[in-house]
């Protein structure tokens, strides 16, 4: 490698990035072509993947030696002190370089080779199937479908190749729409709730400064009411916060109209909602446009609705402060609090909550149909068509599941993440934690409902490893039409295969299978049922983690459990064998008796103190040539196998403060 | 007196209660002397039976001849009573004032209370000094029970029997106890049989601004040390604020006194700004607005997290001067009756598995706050709603329960109990038809014939 020209740098320190005292490890830095490596003293070693690395900072020279502060985009954070300045220099100029590339080829999944042969590859990337996924919600369907429009990605680029429209929405319609919304992107199916028959669509803003109306897109959306045989009312929801909104009031309030101006024609029986119903809405409306508005009467068959996510910038900028804030030494606690608050990570987070609830509610309340937008309708409008469907289909909370949402409503409708997780060495600027925050929203609701996910907190985690790491071709390139350039799927593998392999890893021992498929979770969005998620943005910080693990024990209670009643089974078995020859009697009493010995053990595994777990593991497989930064969670696993001492040691992070 | 003195209206129907997590029920309101009961009078909708001193404060509007009380308890409940008629409402709402507030410790419920469950254990006999000193003298032949307070005269606020050095005799320790606020001589709170090391605790040395010391003192905390060790003096309070005690009369030992002792000072808070920091908390729960801006700098500016970490913090620390360093320790602030006793049970239950199980947590309590004296009828008196801001009024014992809550989260399986149990706990401490935590200390509980009263733990 050209970038490379120390390859290994010894009597480095690490120091500890929370301990009080100053700790350090000393060992050996190691630069390969895809890890920067440090092996410690205790020979337990360090891996950092190239492409996790956010920023390399080399600070000023002090007498032990040169700091290189590295930050990763998973939130590791580590402190280097090279012995001396030229090899910190070298190794600061490789990072610099190895860790902003220009080209796709050059990504770690284009060399990464996991041992397999071309039909598992093939067969891995076909572990998704969306055209399976529609047809499991119910679609096609007398009222919805599958459009060939954009087969060639003529229509729009950032789109998939298969689109799902309403049936009575023609092709020139579709192209007629796409034509006013921003970027081609018109409005298409995200998810159909066949129980409520309403649906989830998404698009982008209809264009800016385009003051004529646009029947075909006045058409397309009357064709999506018209889909809905139960509601006709249909709400359009703006993800942008109203202040931001002003300009584009104007447009939109015109095909509110005319809509209604059709509407009014064909369905003139109508009843027309109550009048305070309207009042609100006008005066939401005047506030708006600043102005008032006409047509008051028949402005009744959409409902437009304003939920306030903020923009990618404002993203930014908000995870930067909280993490500058949670990262301090020594922080009080309310130092923590009030940078929490300024940061405003939180309340962005409940902003997302809060808009996938009113999509889920308008569905299952009102089983209305619901047109979602931002502005270019990838960012803001995949948290809120993916959470909301997450809320009403239980389906998305297994495992597969959740792939396939992540797959339809994130990959294959052009979230952008080569742009916004910084795959390459682009525009800074494009950078924004819109999916981190779609994780963490999810965690928010494995915390209010410990029964209804398959997948654990660790399974989050390690998706949010991979969408910056680049091991994997799923999530490069920033739409279906790029991938497909880049022949990902003849080229790298696909993650997903892999995560299933590790299941068990990621299984959560509370879930409850059993439930419907329409079990609608309704979240509380108290402000204090927010907390903030320590084992994501401190997943690297050991000290600040709580020393046992619930999910561990119970885990580990039931797989015994599962081997009680196998052994129990066999037994059983055996004893009706014996039955079977009668002058064996005296055997099977002693059959009987050897059940007894393994009952203690159950009782201990279900005792409160002392326990030794067993550890955690020996069941896990490490994938061989995988990242080893995947294996933390069995180091953790490891950590709280250890038996508990007689003391319970505390370190007070604030972090793990809980109210 | 007789309670329906206090009485007007002993009844009203076509009551509407609402309370939070139950819909809202139509029944008959009954005041007794000791209850406030809500009864729909059907099999499927529970009753309310609510305690007059779980009341801490009530509102009263009107709405034409519908008068509505709104009941503020002190475990934060707050229940609403829509009462038809006015002079009904109003009838009700004085006689719960005047119910909720009696001064009389001999009027309160527990004195009336017949428990409908068989007693299976004498709960006031659970947890005697005895039983305590017999783990103990197994292991240690250094200490003994010393009987020296039996008739409260020589500290009023500790028990009648103590556990002390063996060297030391009650003369001394009458010396002492002169030297010590409010008669607090150091006393054994927690033995480490792991190394022999050990935690007292007392009130402030009553130093003084000219420096007064005390022989028995020193000689006192000294035999509890090894030959050659030294051991760690953890004031509760910050430098600054004990200098100022010498003023009144108190102050700390004089490193020059007590050259075997290391002090350290820690900020532990106490009185009404713990009261303030739980009255700012409650609200801040309880505003409804759902702005996360508002609950997180509320959260922030009641400082109520602030005061749990620097609990902890010094809990901490004594248990690592124990464990780690290998050093006894002495812990005081000024009167040793709160955050002295939050930091010693504290420690114990990060060093000691026992006080980690339902009997021994039990056991905790009955020793390092009963028996140690914590004022439990002055500092729970009011809770988080209440506007009468008396000094001695204080949430130290719901910050204790809250800190134990915070190793639980961190030690979810070290705990024989759950947060339930913390939650039982305080609110027994604030209202209770059980005796345990009625008085300041054991010879207030000791002179009302209290006998009779059961334990929480019955």
């Amino acid at each position: 490698m050209e970038h490379i020209r120390t390859t290994k740098v010894e009597q480095v320190k690490l120091l500890d990035r929370f301990s009080t005292s100053n700790k350090s490890l000393t060992g050996t830095l190691y630069l390969t072509a895809t890890h920067l490596l440090f092996i410690d003293s205790h020979q337990k070693e360090t891996w950092i993947l190239h492409h996790h690395i956010a920023l390399v900072e080399k600070l000023a020279l002090t007498t032990s030696g040169c700091p290189l502060v590295i930050q990763c985009k998973n939130f590791r954070i580590v402190h280097f002190i090279v012995p001396r300045e030229r090899d910190c220099h070298d190794i600061y100029n490789s990072l610099l370089q190895l860790s902003k590339q220009a080209k796709y080829e050059d990504l770690y999944a284009f060399s990464y080779n996991p041992k397999q042969n071309d039909s598992e590859r093939l067969r891995g990337w076909q572990l998704i199937d969306l055209a399976e996924e529609y047809k499991r919600m119910g679609v096609p369907n007398s009222n919805w479908q599958l459009s060939d429009a954009n087969r060639e990605y003529k229509i729009c680029e950032t789109y998939p190749r298969e689109l799902y429209v309403p049936r009575i929405a023609s092709k020139p319609i579709i192209v007629g729409s796409s034509k006013f919304r921003s970027k081609g992107r018109f409005p298409v199916l995200s998810y159909y709730h066949e129980h409520k028959e309403a649906a989830i669509c998404r698009c982008s803003q209809p264009l800016s400064g385009f003051s004529a109306r646009c029947l075909e897109d006045e058409h397309l959306l009357q064709a999506i009411s018209k889909a809905n045989p139960v509601n006709r009312y249909m709400y359009v929801m703006d993800t942008r916060p109203k202040h931001r909104m002003q300009s584009w009031w104007a447009t939109q309030k015109d095909i509110g109209r005319i809509i209604v101006r059709i509407s009014s024609k064909i369905w003139n029986d109508e009843k027309i909602r109550e009048s305070d119903e309207k009042k609100r809405l006008n005066a939401m409306a005047n506030r708006a446009a600043g102005k008032g508005y006409e047509n008051e009467d028949n402005y009744s068959n959409i409902r437009f609705q304003f939920v306030g996510i903020e923009n990618i910038h404002v993203m930014r900028s908000s995870l930067q402060k909280l993490l500058e804030v949670n990262g301090t030494k020594g922080l009080s606690v309310s130092d923590f609090y009030s940078g929490l608050e300024s940061s405003g990570w939180l309340r962005h987070i409940k902003a997302v909550m809060d808009a996938a609830i009113f999509l889920a509610k308008a569905i299952t309340v009102e089983s209305a149909s619901v047109l979602v937008h931002c502005s270019d309708g990838w960012d803001r409008t995949s948290q809120v068509c993916s959470l909301g469907s997450l809320l009403l289909d239980s389906y998305y909370r297994t495992i597969k599941g959740f792939m396939v949402l992540i797959e339809k409503d994130w990959i294959s409708f052009g979230h952008k993440f080569s742009e916004r997780c910084g795959h390459l060495d682009g525009d800074p600027k494009e950078v924004s934690p819109v999916f981190t925050q779609f994780l963490e929203c999810v965690w928010h609701l494995t915390e209010q409902f410990p029964q209804a996910f398959e997948f654990n907190e660790a399974f989050l985690v390690q998706i949010h490893e991979h969408i910056h790491s680049c091991q994997f071709g799923n999530f490069l390139g920033n739409c279906q039409k790029e991938r497909e350039e880049l022949k990902l799927k003849e080229k790298t593998y696909s993650l997903w295969p892999f995560l299933l392999d590790d299941q068990k890893k990621y299984l959560n021992p509370l879930y409850t299978s059993k439930s419907p498929k329409f079990t609608v979770l309704e979240p509380n969005t108290v402000s204090f049922n927010f907390k903030f998620w320590r084992n994501m943005y401190h997943q690297f910080d050991r000290t600040l983690h709580p020393r046992q693990s619930v999910f561990n024990i119970i885990t580990n209670m039931n797989e015994q459990n599962k081997q009680l009643e196998k052994d129990i089974k066999d037994l059983e078995s055996k004893i009706k064998q014996c039955k079977n020859k009668p002058t064996d009697g005296i055997l099977t009493k002693e059959l009987i008796h050897s059940v007894h010995p393994e009952s203690p053990t159950l009782k201990t595994s279900l005792c409160f103190k002392e326990q030794t777990l067993l550890p955690v593991n020996h069941a896990l497989r490490t994938i061989e040539g995988s990242n080893p930064a995947d294996n933390r969670y069995s180091e953790y696993a490891e950590e709280f196998s250890k038996s508990e001492p007689g003391v319970v040691s505390l370190e007070y992070g604030v972090a793990r403060m809980t109210c | 007196m007789e309670f329906a003195e206090l009485i007007k209206t002993p009844r009203v129907d076509n009551v509407v209660l609402h309370r939070p997590f139950y819909p809202a029920v139509e029944g008959t309101l009954c005041l007794t002397g000791h209850h406030l009961i809500l009864s729909s009078r059907q099999d499927n909708t529970e009753e309310l039976w609510l305690l007059h001193s779980n009341i801490d404060a009530i509102d009263k509007r009107f709405v034409g001849p519908l008068g509505t009380i709104i009941i503020k308890c002190k475990d934060f409940r707050i229940i609403q009573l829509d009462i038809p008629g006015m002079e009904e409402c109003l009838n009700i709402a004085s006689s719960i004032e005047a119910l909720s507030t009696l001064d009389s410790i001999t009027l309160m419920y527990p004195f009336f209370y017949r428990p409908m469950f068989e007693v299976i254990e004498d709960g006031w006999h659970s947890f005697l000094p005895e039983q305590e000193f017999e783990l103990y003298s197994s292991a240690t032949s250094e200490w003994r029970l010393s009987y020296v307070n039996k008739e409260f005269a020589v500290c009023p606020s500790y028990p009648p029997i103590v556990i002390v050095p063996k060297s030391i005799d009650d003369e001394a320790l009458r010396k002492v106890a002169t030297f010590r606020h409010g008669g607090r001589f150091p006393v054994l709170s927690y033995y480490h049989k792991k190394n022999g090391m050990v935690i007292m605790r007392s009130g402030q040395p009553l130093t003084g601004t000219n420096g007064r010391r005390c022989k028995e003192d020193e000689k006192l905390i000294n035999a509890t040390l090894r030959a050659g060790k030294r051991g760690y003096i953890i004031d509760t309070r910050s430098l600054n604020v004990a200098q100022q005690a010498r003023a009144k009369g108190g102050g700390f030992e004089q490193e020059a006194h007590y050259p075997q002792w290391r002090r350290i000072h820690k900020s532990i808070e106490r009185y009404h700004i713990l009261q303030e920091s739980l009255i700012k908390l409650v609200e801040a729960c309880n505003d409804q607005t759902h702005n996360m801006d508002r609950w997180l700098s509320k959260l922030e500016a009641s400082n109520w997290l602030t005061h749990i970490k620097e609990i902890l913090t010094t809990a901490c620390l004594a248990a690592q001067c124990i464990d780690r360093e290998g050093a006894s320790i002495l812990i005081h602030g000024t009167e040793g009756t709160d955050s002295t006793l939050q930091v010693t049970s504290l420690a114990q239950i990060i060093l000691e598995p026992r006080s980690r199980t339902i009997r021994g947590f039990e056991a905790l309590i009955e020793r390092e706050w009963l028996q140690a004296g914590h004022p439990f009828q002055q500092r729970c008196a009011q809770s988080a709603y209440c506007n009468s801001k008396q000094k001695w009024e204080s949430p130290v014992f719901l910050l204790f329960l809250d800190c134990v809550w915070q190793i639980l989260r961190q030690f979810p399986c070290s705990f024989e109990f759950n947060e339930n149990f913390l939650i039982m706990l305080f609110e027994h401490a604030y209202a209770s038809q059980f005796g345990t935590f009625l008085g300041n200390n054991e010879s207030e509980r000791y002179f009302p014939t209290l006998e009779q009263i059961l334990q929480v733990s019955g």
